[in-house]
């Protein structure tokens, strides 16, 4: 069995007395593309910001890299992509090298320089998402699609071993979609980073994903794709169906 | 015309500081602008002016003579400090933290100027900015503010710049972004103090964010933008201070006129570009 990456062991977590996750325990393996889905409120973004460490659980353990989050020191190990496309400031005025060193910020640390090898890893990362055509282009000026792809740059300039990816193909169309899911297969497979993807595109997400876990509330799945194809309607009814007649069930 | 300049002490110090602020205010104001603080900016000149009053007010009252300059900084240092806390008490009204200390900021000046006895002309200049204000200690702590700025902003650019595009994202990479952004904003107001002499407490913020507007138009990029800012704000600092003299009009007016009319020119000029542009698709 390979090294756990992330561990979430029976974790609760309330919003203003509103309960969101409830007993959620999952293992993410090294190496695996994993893709989370469930029904919008299901708590799948909740639960990508307690691995980030922006919202803390009112029980439970979450360990990184087989160390407790408390004490987990190496966040550059973790790329984050959210849903950017649709809210970052689109009039902002930096260039897309700009945007992608940002990565490297925490990394390089207070009263460090960005020297020559630094530039040029920025300049990889840009290539690796076939962006460098606009390296120098003001971010604003692309398209969604383009701006995205910039964005998974600057989480790989870190060379991340963990890559948490919420929702990142929205607003994106079809044939750039699949081109996105064919870098993050590259990327699994050449380089061994470990996915997280939280998508509500199951289509295609099961083409590449090795696991795929269904989270409404509580975890309801937990299988590769194979298995989560061959789940019959009544089950994903009752996955996606309503958070509160299911919730009433468990009770 | 520079002649006066170089001829006179006042004059030579007015517009080294000048020089000096023509760099900073933009310098400050490109990260102003891009977070939207520019309202910020603005209360804490506010700020600054009470602390001002309150200088003037102890110099009548107690009859020692030190620059009001010091007492503006303090308060405007106090300030910045008083906008975070209200900002992280109300968290989602942060813009309440504004009015609140804007007002207060101009309530303590009306107090304090009518205990020293009204308006005088002192009050009249730094309101509005003067050419004959700056004293060679006024240089000396002007210049020593630039020094810090420009320090702070060169040691910790990659830090600043990482917060503004993305705060979210720079949190969860562990920089320290409270922290950075509390450094961020003493080191605005102690901007706003070092121009106060030269354009006014009523116009420090548009030195701060008009340059930046219009650099913002034509720039590719965040450096070139900023570049281009202090570009802009040196020339309406060293026109406007020139021609204010030789006018007898505050600065504080003809640098902002100066920096308004640098701003109507990079719109005009992005506008006919563009629609050249559009002439050869066409
Ligand atoms: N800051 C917040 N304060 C209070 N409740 C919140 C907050 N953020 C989210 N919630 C609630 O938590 C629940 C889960 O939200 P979350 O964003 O995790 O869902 P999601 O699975 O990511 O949904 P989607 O598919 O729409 O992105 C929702 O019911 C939402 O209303
Ligand atoms: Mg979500």
């Amino acid at each position: 069995m390979s090294e756990p990456i992330v561990t979430m062991n029976n974790i609760n977590f309330t919003y203003e007395n509103k309960p969101i996750l409830k007993k959620v325990n999952f293992e993410i393996p090294k190496g695996k593309f994993m893709g989370l889905v469930g029904p919008n409120g299901g708590g799948k973004t909740t639960l990508i910001k307690l691995i980030l460490g922006l919202l803390k659980p009112d029980e439970g353990e979450i360990k990184l890299f087989n160390t407790p989050i408390e004490k987990f020191q190496h966040r550059e190990k973790i790329g984050f992509v959210s849903q950017k496309a649709n809210s970052f400031n689109a009039g902002f005025p930096a260039t897309v090298f700009e945007v992608v060193s940002t990565g490297l910020t925490a990394k390089l640390g207070y009263f460090k320089f960005m020297k020559k090898s630094h530039r040029e890893q920025v300049l990889a990362a840009i290539e690796m998402v076939d962006m460098l055509d606009y390296a120098f282009e003001n971010i604003g000026n692309l398209s969604g699609g383009q701006q995205q792809r910039v964005f998974i740059a600057r989480a790989l300039v870190n060379e991340p071993e963990l890559m948490i990816l919420d929702e990142p193909t929205v607003g994106v169309d079809q044939g750039n979609v699949k081109r996105f899911y064919e870098l993050l297969d590259k990327l699994n497979k050449e380089q061994q980073i470990t996915m997280l993807l939280v998508t509500h595109d199951t289509g295609i997400m099961t083409e590449y994903a090795t696991d795929i876990v269904c989270l409404n509330r509580t975890l309801h799945f937990h299988g590769n794709p194979e298995e989560y194809s061959s789940l019959s309607d009544e089950d994903l009814s009752l996955f996606y169906g309503h958070p509160v007649t299911t919730i009433a069930h468990e009770a | 015309m520079i002649a006066d300049f170089i001829q006179y002490d006042f004059l030579r110090y007015t517009f080294l500081t000048g020089i000096l602020i023509g760099i900073i205010a933009p310098l400050l104001g490109t990260f102003i602008v891009v977070r939207r603080l520019s309202l910020i900016a603005d209360s804490l000149s506010h700020v600054t002016l009470a602390g001002i009053a309150f200088g003037l007010m102890m110099e009548k009252l107690l009859l020692i003579t030190f620059s009001p300059l010091y007492s503006g900084m303090a308060f405007s240092v106090i300030g910045s400090i008083g906008i975070e806390k209200l900002r992280s008490v109300y968290k989602n009204y942060q813009e309440l933290a504004i009015p609140i200390i804007l007002s207060t900021g101009v309530g303590l000046s009306v107090i304090f100027i009518s205990v020293a006895n009204g308006f005088n002309t002192d009050l009249f200049g730094y309101l509005f900015g003067s050419v004959s204000a700056v004293s060679q200690n006024d240089f000396l702590l002007i210049f020593s503010i630039f020094i810090i700025v420009v320090g702070i902003i060169t040691i910790f650019y990659k830090e600043l710049f990482t917060l503004s595009f993305d705060e979210e994202h720079a949190t969860i990479s562990g920089i320290h972004t409270k922290r950075i952004h509390l450094l961020f904003i003493v080191l605005t107001s102690l901007v706003i103090a070092a121009s106060i002499r030269i354009v006014g407490v009523l116009l420090v913020s548009a030195l701060m964010t008009l340059p930046v507007a219009a650099a913002m138009r034509i720039s590719k990029g965040f450096k070139q933008m900023m570049l281009l800012s202090i570009l802009f704000g040196e020339i309406s600092v060293i026109i406007g201070i020139v021609s204010g003299y030789y006018l007898s009009i505050p600065p504080g007016g003809t640098i902002v006129m100066i920096a308004v009319t640098i701003l109507l020119l990079s719109i005009g000029y992005k506008r006919s570009r563009k629609s050249t542009n559009e002439m050869r698709e066409a």
